[in-house]
């Protein structure tokens, strides 16, 4: 199987070809530009996984939603049920940069992160 | 009226101007940073995306947790940032070489003197106007910045449908955003053949969620009184010129823009600065020094960056610049007397 992926890790965004084999296994990655393409591809042919950034509630008027993210990955297919878990969550006290407001998003093993200090400044 | 002097002046407290303050008194200068909104971190508070920093961190940093890596630096340095503070005149260097500005701040106006200024003002997102998208003027139209502030620092959604025109990465960023939060984007719209933002984004952001990309294609009129009720979409020729036939009407309550961005220049025109057709924004010299002696341009009001890793080095330069200029006037000064 050939197949041409994008590496969305870094800007460059390198054009890869890629093969694998029957059982989906990568055994060539031509076209990257650095170690961290040929990763991407044989997770992108394995199964593809995405970062989450999103905003979730809060109780603060002059606040209403602050932002997080995943620790980690999410798989692809599971983003629709990741984004309706956070969109769950309401913050009730002036959580800062790296705390968590959900743990084990999923049961995926990856907890959501607060990305803004904006609650502690008030 | 309240007086404060300083070394360097640093106005725009987003990345740039972190970046300037920060390595400013790094080299010994007395250094006050001045931003109109409430909080520091510029534009950065509202992309909440990942993929800031891979360069200087080798990490894939949202931009509130980039900017806050400066701003905990730039408090640890104990540098002075006057907020909700905005510069309405800068005079012309006064003879012994030194600038005066004025600046409206919530305890009134400001008198400040400086013998650098760092203009790290941002730039500025092109509008419906600039873009020829004439007509009424109802409720929906938005630029990509608008609805990214709205959703992510308001909680407001801004829109069900809508339409994208223009491929810029923040076009692309919001196309990704409005999808995860439930809004229908219909497509996004390019009136050039290539689009203009990084592919990565075309990836992640549009082909990802099924969005479709349509090249040498623009918005033509908007319908609407109150609020806008549909898009009409037209294919153009290699001259931009719309193709007759081709027209097609989407409904949608919203049109976002994402068509550039233009360098936000008032104050250096103000002081006569040399602008650079090329960038829109002013000429530089190596050291980032403007053609007005001390006034120092960085980041995207000298140049619309792409990374905003380089915008902290832009930003670095100009104020590493800048504090030697202000130390060797201040040492001539003191010679003098």
């Amino acid at each position: 199987m050939n197949r041409e992926i994008v590496c969305i890790t870094c800007p460059n965004s390198c054009l890869m070809e890629v093969t694998a084999d029957e059982a989906g296994q990568v055994t060539g990655v031509s076209g990257n530009r650095c170690p961290k393409g040929a990763d991407f591809a044989k997770s992108e042919i394995a199964h593809p996984v995405r970062t989450l950034c999103t905003t979730v509630r809060t109780v603060y008027k002059d606040c209403p939603v602050l932002p997080v993210r995943v620790d980690g990955t999410v798989p692809k297919e599971k983003i629709r049920d990741a984004m309706n878990a956070i969109g769950q969550i309401t913050v009730d006290r002036p959580a800062g940069i790296g705390d968590v407001v959900l743990e084990d998003l999923l049961g995926l093993g990856v907890n959501v992160i607060v990305t803004s200090g904006v609650l502690q400044e008030r | 009226m309240k007086y404060r002097e300083a070394d360097v002046i640093v106005i725009g407290g987003g990345p740039a101007g972190l970046a300037a303050a920060i390595a400013a008194r790094e080299a010994g200068a007395d250094v006050l940073l001045l931003e109109r909104e409430s909080r520091l971190g510029g534009i950065l508070k509202q992309c909440i995306h990942d993929g800031f920093g891979l360069i200087r961190y080798g990490e894939k940093l949202s931009g509130p947790e980039y900017a806050q890596r400066f701003i905990d630096r730039f408090h640890a340095l104990g540098i002075e940032a006057m907020t909700e503070t905005f510069v309405t005149k800068i005079e012309k260097p006064q003879p012994d070489g030194t600038f005066c500005l004025t600046a409206s701040s919530r305890e009134g106006m400001l008198l400040l003197k400086s013998s650098s200024l760092v203009l790290a003002t941002g730039c500025r997102e092109r509008t419906a106007r600039q873009v020829f998208l004439h007509g009424s003027r109802p409720a929906g139209i938005f630029t990509a910045g608008t609805a990214q502030h709205l959703i992510n620092l308001q909680g407001q959604m801004p829109t069900r449908r809508c339409v994208i025109l223009g491929s810029g990465d923040i076009g692309l960023i919001m196309a990704r955003r409005l999808t995860l939060e439930g809004a229908e984007v219909v497509g996004v719209y390019e009136a050039r053949p290539r689009p203009s933002g990084l592919v990565r984004n075309l990836h992640q952001c549009l082909y990802d969620f099924g969005i479709p990309l349509h090249l040498s294609t623009t918005v033509t009129r908007v319908f609407g009184e109150e609020r806008v009720e549909a898009a009409e979409v037209c294919r153009v020729d290699d001259r931009m010129q719309p193709v007759a036939g081709t027209e097609e009407r989407i409904e949608c309550d919203s049109v976002i823009l994402s068509v550039g961005l233009i360098p936000e220049n008032e104050l250096a025109e103000s002081l006569g600065v040399q602008m650079d057709p090329a960038t829109r924004g002013p000429a530089a010299d190596s050291s980032k020094m403007t053609s007005v002696p001390g006034v120092f341009s960085c980041g995207n009001s000298f140049r619309v960056f792409d990374l905003v890793d380089d915008v902290s080095e832009d930003g670095e330069q100009a104020g590493r610049a800048a504090a030697a200029w202000s130390l060797s006037a201040k040492g001539r000064r003191e010679a003098e007397k």
